[in-house]
Order: C-alpha cells, then sequence, then structure tokens
C-alpha cells in the first residue's frame, strides 16, 4: 500500500470543503425538491428535510396543471433527432474534408472555418425571417433544421477521422469497396470514439438549449423543458418546493448522462479546449 | 459484339474514374454542412447587413422595408439604453473572465498533484457547466431571495445587517449574475488548465525541486508562464462567449431592473423579437458580430506575435 501523504490529506480535506460548497446549490435544490413548501426557505438550511414531501411534489410537477412531460418528450424528441443529424452530417463532412479529394475542397474549407467565428447570435434576426418566409415558424423542423448541423463537431470529428491510418482505406479499395462502403464499414466503428463525443456534447448542448426554442417556438404544445421551467416559474409563483422538483427533473438527464461517460464529455470538451 | 461491350465498358470506366467518383462522394459527403452554413451564415449574415440600413417591422411584407441608410448606426451610437447595454457587457466580462480563470487555475493547479480523489473533484467542479443554465437559474433566484434566501440569511449570519437586494436591486443584480456565471464557467477553466498542465514536463519540477525552489515559486515560475498560450486561449474565448451571454438574463431578470442587466444579446432580443424592429435589431447585430470579430482579428494577430 502507499503511504498516505498527511500534507496531500489535509488539502483533499481542504478541496473537499470547497467542493461541497461549490456544489451546495444543487445539493440545496435536490434537499428543497423533496420538502413541504413551509421548510424550504428554513433557516439553518434543513440539507436532509425532517418531513418529506418527494412524492407529492413530484406528482404536482409530472401530473399537474404544466404538461412538464409533454415538454419533455419534446425536448427529449428534439435533442435525440439532432443528436442523430449531427452524427451523420459531422462524420460525412468530416471523414470528407480528412480523407477525400474534390475540387474546392479548400476552399469550402476555409468557408467552413470561417464561420466557426461568426456568433450565431449575430444571425438570430434574418434566421427567424427566413424560418417565417419558409413557413416553418413554431415547428420542431425549425430547430431541427439549424441545428443539424455543428462546425465545431464537425471540426472534432475531422481532426480524429484524419489520425485514422489510411493503410485501412487502400486495403478496402483494394478489396473493391467503394467510398460509401468505406465511410460506413470502415470509418464510422474506427471513429466510435469521437462519435461518442460528438453525440454526448450535442445532447447537453441541444437539451440545455433556451434561446433558441424562446424564439422559434411560441405554442405551448411544442415548448421545451427549458421554456417549460419558465412557465413552470410564472404559474407556481412562490412554491419553491414544486419548482425545485421541475428544475431537478430538468438537470437530471444531464447529471446521468455526465456521470456515466465523464470522460467522453470531458475528453471532448477539453479537445475542442486545446485544439480549438 | 465481344468488342462493343468492352467499348461500353470502356466508356463508361472513362467516365467514372476513381478520382471523379471520389469527388462526386467527398463533395455530397459535405453538402448537408455547408448548405447550412451558406443559408444560415453567408446568406443571413449579408441578409442581416443590408437590412441594419433599413426600417422594417416585419409587417406589409418586403415592400414595407425603408432604406434608411446610416440612420439605425447614427441611432445606436447615441442610444442610452445600448450604451447601458454595452457597460454592463464590459463590466460582465472584466469581471467574469479574469476572476473565473484565475479561481479555474488555482484549482486546476490544486487539483491536479496535490489531492485524492481527483477524478471527483473534477467531476464535481465540472458539473455546474453542463447542468441546464435556466434550471440553475431558479435555483438561485430562490437563493438569491432578498429576505428569505438562504444567501442573504448567511450573510446575515456573518454580521451584515443590510444585506443586498441582489437580482430585484439596480445596484447588485448584475453582480448577482456574475456570481452565477463564474460558478458556472470555473469548472471549464479549471479542466482546460488541467490539460494545459499535463503538457507541462515533471523534470521542470524535479529540476527547480533539486535548485530548492518552494510551491509558490515554482507556480509563478514554471507553471503560470508555461501555461501562457491556455490562458491565452481561455482569455479570448471567455471574452467571446461573455458578449453572448443571454440565458440567464433573459431567464431571471430581462435585463431589469431598470436596465441594470441588459447586455447586448438580450438588447438584440429585445429590440428584434419583442419590438419586432428588424432593421434596428440587425445593426445591432452587426455591432455584436463587428466586435467579436475585432476581438478575434486582435488576439489572433497578438498570437502571431507570441506564440
Amino acid at each position: 500500500m502507499k503511504k498516505l501523504s498527511l500534507g496531500k490529506l489535509i488539502t483533499t480535506v481542504i478541496v473537499g470543503f470547497f467542493s461541497l460548497l461549490f456544489i451546495s446549490p444543487l445539493v440545496w435544490m435536490l434537499s428543497a425538491a423533496a420538502k413541504y413548501e413551509v421548510d424550504v426557505m428554513k433557516f439553518p438550511i434543513e440539507w436532509i428535510p425532517t418531513k418529506w414531501n418527494l412524492i407529492e411534489n413530484f406528482k404536482t410537477v409530472w401530473l399537474g396543471n404544466v404538461p412538464f412531460g409533454l415538454y419533455y418528450l419534446n425536448s427529449l424528441k428534439l435533442a435525440v433527432l439532432m443528436t442523430l443529424l449531427t452524427l451523420l452530417f459531422s462524420s460525412m463532412a468530416g471523414y470528407s474534408f480528412a480523407k477525400l479529394n474534390f475540387p474546392f475542397k479548400n476552399g469550402l474549407f476555409v468557408l467552413v472555418l470561417s464561420f466557426f467565428l461568426i456568433p450565431q447570435e449575430s444571425t438570430l434576426v434574418p434566421r427567424y425571417i427566413l424560418i417565417k418566409w419558409f413557413g416553418l415558424y413554431d415547428t420542431h423542423f425549425a430547430l431541427i433544421l439549424m441545428g443539424a448541423c455543428s462546425i465545431p463537431l464537425t471540426f472534432l470529428a475531422r481532426q480524429f477521422i484524419k489520425d485514422i491510418h489510411t493503410e485501412y482505406i487502400e486495403a478496402a479499395k483494394i478489396d473493391g469497396a467503394g467510398h460509401l462502403r468505406i465511410y460506413w464499414q470502415i470509418i464510422l466503428p474506427m471513429a466510435k470514439p469521437i462519435l461518442a463525443t460528438v453525440g454526448i456534447l450535442k445532447f447537453l448542448w441541444t437539451w440545455n438549449d433556451y434561446q433558441n426554442p424562446l424564439i422559434f417556438l411560441i405554442s405551448k404544445s411544442k415548448y421545451t423543458v427549458t421554456l417549460g421551467i419558465q412557465s413552470f416559474a410564472s404559474q407556481y409563483g412562490t412554491s419553491y418546493a414544486v419548482i425545485m422538483m421541475a428544475a431537478l427533473s430538468t438537470i437530471l438527464p444531464i447529471l446521468i448522462v455526465f456521470v456515466l461517460l465523464q470522460k467522453q464529455v470531458i475528453n471532448g470538451i477539453t479537445m475542442g479546449g486545446v485544439k480549438g | 459484339m465481344v468488342s462493343t461491350k468492352t467499348d461500353v465498358e470502356k466508356g463508361r470506366k472513362v467516365f467514372w474514374t476513381n478520382s471523379r467518383r471520389e469527388s462526386l462522394v467527398g463533395f455530397l459527403f459535405v453538402v448537408p454542412e455547408i448548405a447550412g452554413i451558406l443559408l444560415f451564415g453567408v446568406f443571413s449574415l449579408f441578409f442581416s447587413l443590408y437590412l441594419s440600413f433599413t426600417e422594417w417591422n416585419l409587417v406589409g411584407g418586403l415592400d414595407a422595408i425603408h432604406w434608411i441608410g446610416l440612420d439605425n448606426y447614427k441611432a445606436i451610437l447615441s442610444d442610452a439604453k445600448f450604451l447601458k447595454a454595452l457597460k454592463n457587457n464590459l463590466l460582465y466580462s472584466v469581471i467574469l473572465v479574469p476572476v473565473s480563470m484565475l479561481l479555474g487555475l488555482i484549482l486546476a493547479a490544486v487539483i491536479n498533484s496535490r489531492v485524492y480523489l481527483k477524478e471527483l473533484f473534477k467531476v464535481v467542479f465540472f458539473i455546474p457547466y453542463i447542468a441546464t443554465t435556466v434550471a440553475v437559474a431558479t435555483v438561485f433566484s430562490i437563493l438569491f431571495h432578498p429576505t428569505q434566501g438562504a444567501i442573504n440569511n448567511i450573510l446575515m449570519t456573518l454580521g451584515m445587517s443590510e444585506p443586498p437586494g441582489w437580482l430585484g436591486s439596480t445596484n447588485y443584480a448584475l453582480w448577482a449574475i456574475i456570481i452565477i456565471a463564474v460558478w458556472q464557467v470555473l469548472g471549464y477553466n479549471m479542466i482546460i488548465y488541467m490539460a494545459g498542465l499535463t503538457n507541462i514536463p515533471d523534470e521542470l519540477y524535479e529540476a527547480a525541486d533539486i535548485d530548492g525552489a518552494g510551491t509558490l515559486q515554482k507556480f509563478f515560475k514554471i507553471t503560470v508562464p508555461l501555461l501562457g498560450p491556455t490562458t491565452f486561449f481561455l482569455s479570448i474565448t471567455g471574452i467571446v462567449s461573455s458578449f453572448k451571454v443571454f440565458d440567464l438574463i433573459a431567464f431571471l431578470t430581462s435585463g431589469g431592473p431598470n436596465n441594470s442587466t441588459n447586455v447586448l444579446v438580450y438588447y438584440l432580443y429585445e429590440e428584434g423579437f419583442q419590438n419586432f424592429r428588424m432593421g434596428y435589431a440587425s445593426a445591432l447585430s452587426m455591432v455584436l458580430f463587428m466586435i467579436i470579430a475585432i476581438i478575434s482579428i486582435i488576439t489572433s494577430r497578438m498570437q502571431k506575435n507570441e506564440f
């Protein structure tokens, strides 16, 4: 057994204390979601509720006046569809830019590169007008159309596919495989690690997105969970326990995805960071 | 007969050469991405530029667009609300970026080599960065409650007789937003700094140990300078994203009270999607675009010179 170093142990305790303090807002959310309304604002804070109201709060959120389940399904549908499309398009474009030769390739790549820098926020107005002209305002399709591609994620995919040895591709070509088959049967399986990262990041971003649904959706029946939580907050005003249950329900899938797949998430974000 | 067959085959082969086939597939594979960029990027940007010289409220279709030249831009320069939003945005950036980077650096250095349970701490500090902003915002809106919220209760216990009104107060609302933003982005900065730390060779620290350098000396003489590129990267991305702040403000304060938390993107949203002044909102978009472009250009020049 390795020797424990006292200095390291002390630092661990100090950092541990700060990490608890740091994460306390979310712990508070968790405990408030399980409380009766009167206990939520009690001070000193009851970190573990003395009286539990978890199930009632859960029922109010999921079976109450606000169709939270519907918002949830909408968010899930959008996140899954956009993730799948992004996986497809960014791996296709990544493969093409990394391994294939075609006319204007460099020019097109520079185009993609330069639009990396343009903030989405500065094209909100024209995109809104375009979507209205297409008759797609207030549809999920509009969000999917705008969110099916992701430039940063295409870069991640391209970077990874570039490092796949060309010999595999050459060998497949000798065996008579076409480019489609190479993409589907060689590149995609070999790119699994990066595709996992791309998929998770896209899912997180879409699930958390507030700005696009806010601007492009108006019917309550199409709301995503991020818009839903707002109508929740306005409907339930000071019913903090219920609102915290809604917030918890919103964050929970993200937390589960993150805790299960933290390596991919952290690596993906770091890769984007270090190479960005 | 045999010869014609081969001719046909030959003819096809000559047209669909391997390189042509590759060109076709290569091209088709980037079409979705390129189409998206052309429509929602290139076209949108030029359309926005055009609209910024017009006055248009969307009602009445294209015929109702009035060309007004530079009037929108002139109006922006003397628009008190815009100047207030710009000022707020600058304050937000100037506090958020350095504070979150400094704390991120310290955390990274400590967690990277001086604690047990490193992986666990990484996860804990990173959670706020991936947690849904609006859900986090609801939590903080309750914690920041001026009379009953946990934060002010703690401050009062610590002896502050009149704690700030936070989100409802013109003096403190922006600070409350900044605190939440620091909390959110800290883990990201920490993770990126940790990635930077792995690129610093251990030999340097060992050599410094032999020379008898202390912890702080090593931190300032080795860690900080060698993390220069990471610091540089984080400051650019930090500044750029701080000019795009929207969710927290739209959700928590709607730019209020009394515009004390209005920022560029939120003001753009108000003008475009609440007042439907498409021309003016487009001009604001172009200003935002120019600010971010200038930051990117200046920093890429600096990068070429320094690294």
